[in-house]
């Protein structure tokens, strides 16, 4: 027994020991304070004017600033504190105002890692909002109102489809049930039959059900559909809240789908948390519809205020703003006055077309839709709770005469120019599909992101210093190459962490202090176990080999059940507590390579190859 | 072995404390309940730091002052930094998250007339809280059936039902504590509860990994005497490995701020009770069960176990 690994396997650990080191050394350059200028629109570039007028003013303010460069879309000029930073952006944005281009101006953090890194592609870690301050958001998708929307729009079809003289069906009620299915209720057996397979036929897609017990069918969405469109407007949400997001000039906002009906929008560096709100608080939507005709009946009738008047309009809806793909501001070539260009989208046109290719001369509104939360209080089990709830507010933004068909790009005019100016801006934000609202809220002030950075990386290094020191004082030589392994560990996982893009929090440097307190756990394992076999008479090598190899078995299942849990941990987590499965998940594989491997090259160094008398265990 | 500790001596006295704990932490947990974080209850919290020392009275005072109700007011690290929390019932829709935050900073600093900055805010709607409360609970079980079907595949099911009976003794416990303390259960006391279930099996299938060693090689040994030489031969690493995973938490404790505390504080409790039923609950429920030399025979993949090698 001489204990020593072949060639090719110390010189992979050596491989990999070393990668680890490279990967993880940007986190060692710590990032400069920055201020970030970009186009607001994503097309745009920033102008090299643009960036010596900024430093021109900085310079004029007497603002020290270096390393102001473009980048592909966007220019960094870099400082030396958070102060100069907070004055220098305001300045900034003063000198760019006079801009054509419409420039955003954001603080932003530059790294400083240096070019033979990054060229590897190595890249620090990235620091979750607990750490760098910020503000959090959880939207939530108003999907059941969309659902109910589609099925107000099937029944108006369908009672269309029943009034047609080919098919003259008598209904005596139509009625939307709780459970989002629509019932159709007739007069006798027979009409009910008919209308049956009418609708079947018709509608092939959908899940029509007769009812044996009375002249009755109901209709319903089948899953698949229902999914559609769910997906449909928490996308289309996702869309325009990236657009918002490029309003607030934020550096670098995450914006993603949670769920299938939630979307994270993080927003770093943000602490002006009631103007962020402001912004993407402005839920709309769109309806175009015909005015109603003097005869019309109330029944059939909405009145919605249009500013100071009153608008009667018919209750068939045109079309939604999830048709319509662009409202922009323009000017009539042939009288210079402005007006809005609308474009809508394929089916968009048609409708549009079709509802006013018989209605030249008449009027067609465009109802603006917000949503808005209020807490409603309620009684449950005796307690009183609120609840928020979603209302919503309806209002006419236009009311314009139809001067012949309309298609898929149509345009509004007869406006002064503020007026287009609001008109465009309104039809672009109600060019949505669905109305949300912020389930949930969080805002971390920057000096307490500071302070969790520089407390989390305080205790990592105190408790890993603790461990270092027992494990030499219980295992001297053995506790020696163990605190090797745990330090090329903790490497390990900031190289997989930054290389990964994995986010670091807070509960992501707790799971990496533990890591360090339950990496030494392989380690004790097999060290207990060498004392064992040296105990049982076992001589020094042959004890060292055999104390590896019995408590592998047991290392792999322990780790595989630790495993096991955080990615569990992981998959019913929310954001912070994310963080701390993936540093643990991560924690436990490396741990695993560097305590079990690791250990045993730097064991096989010091004792392997030669006749050894007794072990510093 | 020579001066083996008698662990299973014991054993009848620690099954004992432990049911009378568990009871005691179901009694509490019943009566008290725990003390639902914002997390899961929903509502607001505003972090607010002064730049000289307040007590909470007077903030209490001033926010019934100013028309706030049913707020907790409390020291959060220092007697600089103070934590207000809101109900959801006590916060009218204008005045939710940031806004609420912006309202009650503007009204501290008109009345302590110092330099006040917030910290932190935070707004959980009342659905997201609930939800979370089920995905802990679904997290919880998760965790705890995968583990029962992972080690019955690998040991046999006597050590599995042995195991979720730790893992179990040990989150009760640990949630009894929290709720007899009326400690703050947030979201990351739920992250710590299932490291807790990562630790305490950790320390099961050592325990159980060397029992069944031990009857292969022990084959004309009492049952009791094998577990009993079993802990013994494992207790060096059970106190090692909880002494250095303490060191780290206590450091965690100490040092990591406030924020993570009540997670350090999980993790300490449940890694101190994790280690105690590793020794006592999951043997005891072994021997409950008459673990013998026939359940060893059952094939447990041995071919499997031997092939697992470490080169070298």
């Amino acid at each position: 027994m001489i204990n020593r690994y072949p060639l090719w396997k110390n010189f992979l650990i050596a491989v990999l020991t070393l990668l680890g080191f490279i990967y993880a050394l940007p986190n060692l350059y710590p990032p400069d304070y920055a201020v970030q200028i970009s186009n607001r629109n994503a097309d745009g570039n920033v102008s090299e004017e643009a960036l010596i007028a900024a430093t021109a003013r900085l310079s004029k303010e007497g603002i020290e600033y270096f390393g102001a460069a473009l980048g592909p879309n966007s220019g960094l000029i870099r400082f030396n504190d958070d102060q100069d930073q907070l004055k220098a952006r305001d300045f900034v944005q003063l000198a760019l105002f006079d801009f054509e281009e419409d420039y955003v101006v954001a603080l932003n953090s530059a790294p400083t890692t240096p070019d033979w890194l990054s060229g590897l592609g190595a890249v620090p870690m990235k620091y979750g909002l607990d750490l760098r301050g910020g503000v959090h958001f959880l939207m939530e998708v108003d999907t059941e109102s969309v659902i109910l929307e589609r099925l107000k729009g099937l029944e108006q079809e369908i009672k269309q489809l029943f009034r047609d003289p080919d098919n003259r069906i008598r209904y005596t009620g139509f009625v939307i049930t709780d459970n989002k299915t629509l019932q159709i209720s007739f007069g006798q057996e027979s009409v009910e039959s008919k209308a049956l397979s009418l609708v079947r036929s018709k509608y092939p897609t959908y899940l029509v059900n007769g009812n044996p017990a009375a002249p009755e069918m109901t209709i319903e969405l089948d899953l698949a559909q229902i999914r559609e469109i769910e997906d449909f407007a928490v996308q289309q949400n996702v869309v325009a809240i990236r657009n918002r997001v490029n309003e607030l000039g934020v550096a670098e906002p995450l914006v993603q789908r949670l769920g299938r009906s939630r979307i994270v929008v993080d927003l770093p560096g943000v602490q002006d948390t009631a103007r962020a709100k402001n912004i993407l608080g402005k839920v709309a939507t769109l309806e175009f519809r015909m005015e109603a005709s003097a005869e019309a009946r109330n029944s059939s009738t909405d009145i919605y205020d249009y500013g100071d008047l009153e608008a009667r309009l018919e209750k068939k809806v045109i079309l939604r703003g999830d048709r319509v793909l662009d409202a922009q501001i323009g000017f009539d070539p042939e009288s210079n006055l402005p007006q809005v260009n609308i474009r809508l989208d394929g089916s968009g046109g048609e409708l549009m077309h079709r509802a006013t290719r018989y209605n030249v001369g008449r009027r067609m509104a465009v109802v603006f839709i917000e949503t808005k939360t209020r807490d409603r209080l309620v009684f449950e089990n005796g307690i009183e709770q609120l609840v928020s709830e979603p209302y919503v507010t309806k209002k006419v933004i236009s009311l314009a005469t139809v001067q012949s068909a309309l298609g898929v790009n149509f345009r509004i005019t007869g406006l002064q120019s503020g007026e287009a100016r609001e008109l465009a801006l309104l039809l672009r934000a109600g060019a949505l599909a669905a109305d949300m609202f912020i389930a949930e809220e969080r805002t971390v002030g920057a000096s307490l992101g500071e302070e969790n950075i520089k407390l989390g990386a305080f205790s990592v290094m105190v408790g890993l210093g603790l461990v270092v020191l027992f494990m030499l004082f219980r295992y001297k030589v053995f506790g020696f190459a163990a605190n090797l392994a745990l330090g090329v560990n903790l490497v390990l996982i900031v190289a997989v962490m930054s290389s990964l893009s994995a986010t670091l929090t807070l509960p992501g440097i707790a799971g990496i202090v533990l890591t360090v307190g339950m990496a030494v756990d392989a380690n004790v394992l097999i060290f207990s176990r060498i004392k064992e076999e040296l105990a049982s008479g076992l001589p020094p090598q042959q004890a060292i080999h055999t104390g590896f190899e019995r408590a592998f078995v047991t290392i792999l299942d322990a780790n595989i059940t630790t495993l096991i849990v955080a990615v569990i941990l992981y998959s019913i987590g929310t954001g912070p507590v994310k963080g701390f499965a993936v540093t643990l998940s991560i924690g436990i594989l490396t741990s695993m390579f560097t305590a079990i491997m690791g250990t045993r090259s730097i064991i096989n160094v010091i004792y392997g190859g030669r006749s050894v008398k007794g072990l510093a265990i | 072995m020579l001066n083996e500790i008698d662990f299973m001596g014991g054993r009848k006295v620690a099954a004992a404390l432990s049911i009378c704990f568990v009871l005691g932490s179901l009694v509490s947990l019943a009566l008290n309940q725990l003390e639902w974080g914002l997390d899961f209850t929903g509502g607001t919290l505003v972090e607010v730091s002064f730049q000289n020392p307040v007590t909470p009275e007077k903030i209490r005072n001033t926010l019934s002052e100013e028309g706030f109700a049913g707020h907790v007011v409390q020291y959060f690290g220092s007697d600089r930094e103070i934590l207000i929390r809101i109900p959801p019932q006590a916060i009218s829709s204008e005045m939710r998250g940031a806004k609420l935050g912006d309202k009650i900073l503007s009204v501290l600093k008109i009345s302590f007339e110092q330099d006040i900055s917030l910290r932190r805010s935070e707004f959980v709607g009342p659905a997201v809280g609930k939800e979370l409360t089920n995905q802990g609970g679904i997290g919880l079980l998760t965790a705890l059936g995968v583990v029962l079907l992972y080690v019955a595949f690998r040991f046999q099911l006597k050590f599995a039902i042995g195991a979720v009976i730790a893992l179990f003794h040990d989150v009760t416990i640990t949630l009894g504590i929290f709720s007899m303390f009326r400690w703050d259960f947030d979201l990351t006391v739920l992250a710590a509860l299932l490291a807790v279930i990562g630790y305490s099996l950790n320390d099961s299938i050592v325990v159980s990994d060397r029992i069944r060693e031990n009857f292969r090689m022990m084959r004309k040994k009492k049952p009791l005497i094998i577990i009993n030489t079993s802990l013994n031969q494992t207790l060096g690493r059970t106190l090692v490995t909880s002494f250095t995973t303490l060191l780290v938490l206590f450091t965690l404790l100490l040092l990591g701020g406030e924020l993570i505390s009540g997670f350090a504080v999980g993790l300490i409790i449940g890694v101190i009770v994790g280690t105690y039923s590793s020794i006592y609950v999951a043997t005891n429920v072994l021997l409950l069960m008459n673990l013998s030399q026939e359940d060893m025979m059952v094939p447990v993949r041995e071919g499997a176990d031997q092939s697992d090698q470490l080169g070298g």
